[in-house]
């Protein structure tokens, strides 16, 4: 296959971007769409040139750590997968491909296609976790946990934090992913004791960090690798205001932690 | 910042300002639909112009009509709001068309608002505004034999500027003079391009309510395997459906009537 | 050479470890402020070491290369993790527990290590609970288990195919909430490139900044190496790309020892390769075997067709198939352990029966599973692998069988550590899968997350202890000479390879390091081999020096240049790792010498001369490395040859 690529190339944050065409030539249909990338990367070197900068890791789709806005569709033309699990036999012979990096103020760009996702772990610093220390002494098994309430926060908890949720929507919202982290913890009996602080808190950081706002277009659900539901953000919502306007213990929770 | 301010301005509160003021908005749809469903009724305007009456008249529904007003406002005031900070978290755009799967009215909201606005401004100029503020709005007289409960009207011409309204017993016949509101509905829905305006608001709204009225539901949070499907249900067929086209067929059957 | 001693503590196996912790000194709560530790790596092991000496009071500074820790490689370990909860009532016991861990690791870890592996895993699973990673439950609310790796109980708890980053994200949370109360500094996208020593102990780390190219130094009172294992050193393998073994190889060659380099677990079901643009291999769960009949074509004939696309393999009769692991291991059949497994799909392809374009491949076949079973079942069991399959190589395995092969997975080998995990650096600590110690020869299923959160939550924070109350809360200054000159030695390295202005790129290298380690020090080898293997190492490293291409510059995102650094060092190891291979003259689990096997061709041990650790030790460049024993004592397990007839 020989395909042409319009890839977004930025030296640092400081500088401006710009397109650069590239033709891919000579790409097995076998290939990943990062294997492809592999293959345009050691002709640059080949050449002097600096190779394109892209986020990667585990290439099995688990890590999040690939990202690329592919034709218009964060992680490409398929559903439920990510990049590294893409394939060249997606794309037909002689096609053009536009490759952006994901796209959000609060994502500023680290050089061509790799962005700066540090916000998604400021918002779990801020309470996306659970307080305990090591060494607790409570059985496993003292603490039941319904199947269906397992599976469900199961189903949350499977969020890699790639990002693609915030490049899929028209606002450059975090709500799903902030959502997934909540519900998963919010569902689950060890989460409560700090369920109405956790949602504050985590609520606050998000809208720090500078991302939109959800207007309920469902993109992010169609765009998630793993398939995480906009369930989770009716679940933070809910949430959300039961401790802000009912929970009178928890009002200054948030107050608080310094906020 | 205190508290409540706090729950407002985060994210979330702005949701449900959206989604309140949405929501309530949505009931006075049905109320409005239900009032102006008597401009279907052949009696040369009675029951129409004295509902309009009842309504800017009665205080209880003057509160609740201001209330909507505000809301109207609130609502696209905090569209606003939304969409500047939206646009903000994303500041350079993707060159590439969002191919993402997401319905078309949910990606439009702004638009479809903007024309609705828009429309309401030049509606309410039109009726409410010139019925509360004018003197465009001419009056009849209705006169109802008490025996036969037979109705005729003529056309009114008050003495004094301030005269609103007057029910009155003559002779067995009860004599209503009141606005013919009915009268300027009648003579605006002559006008085609009036009338294809309204239309396409209608469409507008249609498109609207489709994604609106289960987005505010979502953001409510009240999110239910059991009752979701039902709430999309009603979303689509009374407010996306029955509702627009009721509206739609005022103008569009006022002016067939005009054309005889 | 030398003896080692490990420190284990005297005494019944059961008490080792509760007598040891006793003895350990601790740190003052008032004084645990006043130490710094630095961790490198924040995977299981070290995001769980570094989040609980912070809960316990020290500073902890950690570094990763990835954007974030919750990247880390441990992420993508599907299985499960083990530990002798005994929930099924099978018979399940902590001794149960070490017992098969010491015997499926051939006899070659140390009991004392073990035993407390064992020990320990137990509070694994409280701890994990109570962070609340949802692991996989029964209608009653109550853990749910399953048998995995051959196992004859059930002990492995599981979040569905993704226990490694359940795990994982238990631990980070755990980690951010550190983060949060500032007790915790996270570096992000830097990674280590030296350990400094002061006085020969380890007191900081001279690090590169990813983003900006800075070259940084940071003190500590002890630095913890948890940076995981080498895979990548066969340049294909189950591993993330940026999988790597600098950290440890740079602090090898500041005086830690490097153990057992050789062990390498070589997974069996994995999707082959498809051509020389691979760049990483995708493992599929091992469960697959419990359902699929493993098969080659009898003859080379019939392969020949098969791989040129004449026949298809549905069109192979019964009669011209051979299911090899059925027919020489008639009690465990298509279930023996994942070397044998592994070594008997390498025995066909040089056979060349093997299949698929490249005939580097055998047949995992579920023709008989859904006869047997119905489609349906087939894919309620399997539906997500099979999915995953489908997606990579865009055959149907329900109308086809899959191929398969071997791939690298795990090294059981890395820096060698006491029964502190303090390595032969005072103050130098290793974790995980970045340390030797716990699985011999052969890693079994579901152990390497134990193992990581065992060094992580439970072992170091009492041993590290132990050391820091020795040395005492005294600072540890940057502005020591000592910093200065590792970081100028860091800075010229790095300024060597920016130098390279070759014409071949990094990459290149890489693979072909890769092919060397594969065809010679993979599932079987020879001294022939091996001795052949080091020549063309050697070579090529010296090629890698004159020839090769870095572009770019320090101060910048430079991935080439991080390559660059990592390909060099695995280029030292795989010489390392060659002789080690070579001095072990004897097959042990992951490693298979030809020369030592049984009549009926199976491993072979020698427990009469290599019943040790060898540990290496660095002696400067391009001198052969000199290897240290630990000698391992078996008081409490029987020594046994392993059988799967």
């Amino acid at each position: 296959m020989n395909l042409t690529l319009k890839v977004w190339r930025q030296k640092n944050a400081q500088t401006k971007g710009a397109f650069v065409t590239y033709k891919a030539e000579g790409i097995s249909p076998d290939m990943s769409f990062l294997e492809m990338l592999d293959v345009v990367n050691e002709s640059l070197i080949h050449k002097g040139d600096e190779p394109i900068h892209f986020d990667h890791d585990c290439r099995e789709g688990i890590c999040g750590m690939c990202s690329l806005y592919i034709n218009g569709r964060p992680h490409g033309p398929k559903d439920a997968i990510t990049t590294c699990q893409l394939h060249m036999r997606s794309f037909h012979d002689g096609e053009i491909i536009v490759i952006e990096p994901w796209r959000a103020a609060a994502f500023p760009v680290i050089k061509d296609l790799a962005v700066d996702r540090s916000a998604f772990d400021r918002i779990q610093q801020a309470g996306g976790f659970i307080s305990v220390n090591t060494g607790v002494t409570i059985d496993a098994n003292a603490i039941l946990v319904p199947k269906v309430i397992a599976d469900e926060a199961f189903n949350s908890a499977t969020c890699i934090g790639c990002g693609a949720c915030v490049a899929a929507c028209k606002n450059a919202s975090a709500m799903l992913f902030v959502s997934a982290k909540v519900s998963q913890l919010g569902m689950l009996p060890q989460g409560q004791p700090e369920r109405w602080s956790r949602v504050q808190a985590m609520v606050a950081q998000m809208d720090a960090e500078g991302f939109g706002n959800c207007t309920n277009t469902g993109a992010c659900e169609a765009e998630c690798p793993k398939e995480i539901q906009m369930t989770n953000i009716s679940r933070m919502t809910n949430d959300y205001f039961s401790a802000k306007l009912f929970r009178e213990e928890h009002v200054h929770d948030h107050a608080s932690s310094g906020e | 910042m205190s508290e409540f301010k706090q729950t407002f301005n985060s994210s979330l509160g702005k949701k449900l300002i959206m989604a309140l003021t949405g929501l309530f908005l949505c009931t006075f749809l049905i109320v409005h639909l239900g009032g102006n469903l008597l401009l279907f009724s052949n009696d040369e305007g009675y029951g129409f112009n004295l509902y309009a009456n009842f309504l800017t008249h009665f205080p209880p529904i003057e509160v609740v009509a201001y209330l909507l007003y505000l809301c109207i406002l609130v609502h696209a005031l905090y569209a606003l709001i939304l969409t500047i900070k939206n646009r903000k978290a994303r500041p350079i755009r993707y060159t590439d068309v969002n191919k993402s799967k997401a319905s078309w009215s949910s990606k439009n909201m702004g638009l479809l608002g903007s024309i609705l606005f828009l429309f309401i401004v030049i509606h309410m100029s039109d009726f409410w505004y010139s019925y509360k503020f004018s003197h465009k709005v001419g009056f009849k007289e209705y006169r109802t034999d008490l025996a036969t409960n037979k109705t005729t009207s003529v056309d009114y011409v008050p003495s004094s500027p301030d005269f609103e309204k007057s029910v009155t017993t003559e002779n067995n016949f009860e004599v209503i003079r009141v606005k013919d509101l009915h009268a300027r509905v009648a003579s605006s829905f002559s006008n085609l391009l009036y009338v294809i305006f309204y239309v396409i608001a209608m469409g507008t709204l249609s498109f609207h309510m489709l994604h609106g009225f289960q987005s505010s539901f979502r953001t409510l949070g009240w999110v239910h395997r059991k009752y979701t499907p039902i709430v999309t249900f009603i979303g689509t067929w009374l407010f996306a459906v029955i509702i627009p086209i009721g509206f739609a067929a005022m103008p569009v059957v006022y002016y067939i009537e005009s054309l005889r | 050479m030398s003896l080692l001693d490990a420190k284990i503590p005297a005494g019944p196996l059961a008490e080792k470890w509760s007598k040891h912790k006793f003895n350990l000194k601790l740190v003052n709560p008032a004084n645990k402020r006043k130490y710094d530790v630095i961790v490198v790596g924040t995977g299981l092991a070290g995001g769980a070491a570094a989040a609980s000496l912070a809960e316990l009071g020290y500073n902890v500074k950690a570094f990763c290369f990835q954007d974030s820790p919750r990247r880390a490689h441990s992420i993508a370990a599907q299985g499960g993790i083990n530990a002798a909860k005994n929930y099924q009532n099978d018979g399940d016991s902590i001794y149960r527990l070490f017992y098969d861990t010491i015997k499926g690791g051939d006899y070659r870890a140390r009991e004392g290590n073990v035993y407390r592996l064992a020990e320990v895993s137990v509070n694994i699973i409280d701890q994990c609970v109570a962070q609340g990673v949802p692991f996989a439950r029964e209608y009653g609310g109550l853990l749910d288990n399953r048998s995995f790796g051959g196992a004859q109980v059930s002990r492995t708890f599981y979040a569905r195919g993704q226990t490694g980053q359940q795990l994982l994200l238990g631990a980070y949370s755990a980690l951010n909430r550190q983060i949060h109360l500032g007790k915790v500094k996270m570096y992000t996208r830097s990674e280590m490139l030296d350990v400094v020593l002061v006085d020969g102990q380890a007191k900081g780390i001279v690090t590169r900044n990813l983003i900006t190219g800075a070259i940084e130094t940071h003190s500590g009172h002890a630095v913890l190496l948890a940076t995981g294992g080498y895979g990548n050193v066969f340049y294909l393998s189950t591993n993330a790309i940026g999988s790597n073994v600098t950290a440890a190889w740079r602090a090898h060659k500041r005086g830690a020892y490097f153990a057992n380099p050789c062990y390498t677990q070589i997974h069996p079901t994995c999707i082959p390769v498809t051509g020389d643009h691979q760049s990483k291999l995708t493992l599929m769960s091992e469960s697959l075997r419990n359902d699929g009949r493993v098969w080659a074509p009898k003859t080379v004939e019939t392969a020949e067709k098969l791989r040129k696309g004449v026949i298809k393999a549905n069109e192979v009769k019964e009669e011209d198939r051979d299911y090899f692991l059925e027919r020489k291991y008639p009690s465990f059949g298509n279930l023996v352990p994942r070397d044998v497994a592994s070594r008997n799909a390498k025995e066909m392809v040089d056979e060349h029966r093997g299949v698929g374009g490249s005939g580097v491949a055998v047949f995992l076949d579920f023709a008989d599973a859904i006869h047997r079973l119905g489609r349906d079942a087939v894919a309620a069991k399997y539906g997500n692998l099979f999915d995953m399959y489908y997606q990579i190589t865009d055959e149907d395995p329900y109308t086809q069988p899959m191929r398969i092969y071997p791939a690298v997975h795990y090294t059981m080998g890395g820096l060698w550590v006491d029964y502190n995990l303090m390595t032969t650096v005072p103050g130098l600590y290793a974790l995980g899968e970045c340390n030797f110690s716990d699985h011999g020869a052969n890693r079994l299923g579901a152990s390497a997350l134990m193992q990581g959160l065992a060094d992580g939550y439970f072992v170091i924070p009492y041993t590290l202890g132990d050391y820091l109350a020795t040395i005492g809360p005294k600072p540890v200054d940057t502005k020591h000479p000592a910093f200065e000159k590792t970081k100028q030695d860091v800075i010229a390295y790095v300024n060597k390879l920016l130098a390279l202005k070759g014409t071949k790129t990094v990459n290149e290298y890489h693979r072909d390091l890769g092919h060397i380690m594969w065809e010679y020090c993979g599932m079987a080898r020879t001294a022939e081999g091996l001795t052949k293997a080091k020549g063309l190492i050697s070579a090529l490293r010296a090629d890698f020096w004159k020839n090769a291409i870095v572009v770019g510059e320090n101060e910048e995102v430079n991935p080439a240049l991080e390559k660059a650094g990592r390909v060099a060092d695995f280029l030292e190891l795989g010489e390392l790792m060659v002789d080690d291979a070579l001095m072990r003259r004897e097959s042990c689990g992951g490693h298979f010498r030809l020369e030592s096997q049984t009549p009926e061709g199976e491993a072979l041990r020698d427990d009469e001369h290599f019943a040790f650790v060898a540990a290496w030790e660095y002696k400067g460049d391009n001198q052969p490395e000199v290897l240290n024993k630990e000698v391992l004592d078996f008081e409490f397990v029987h020594l046994t040859q392993r059988s799967y007839k």
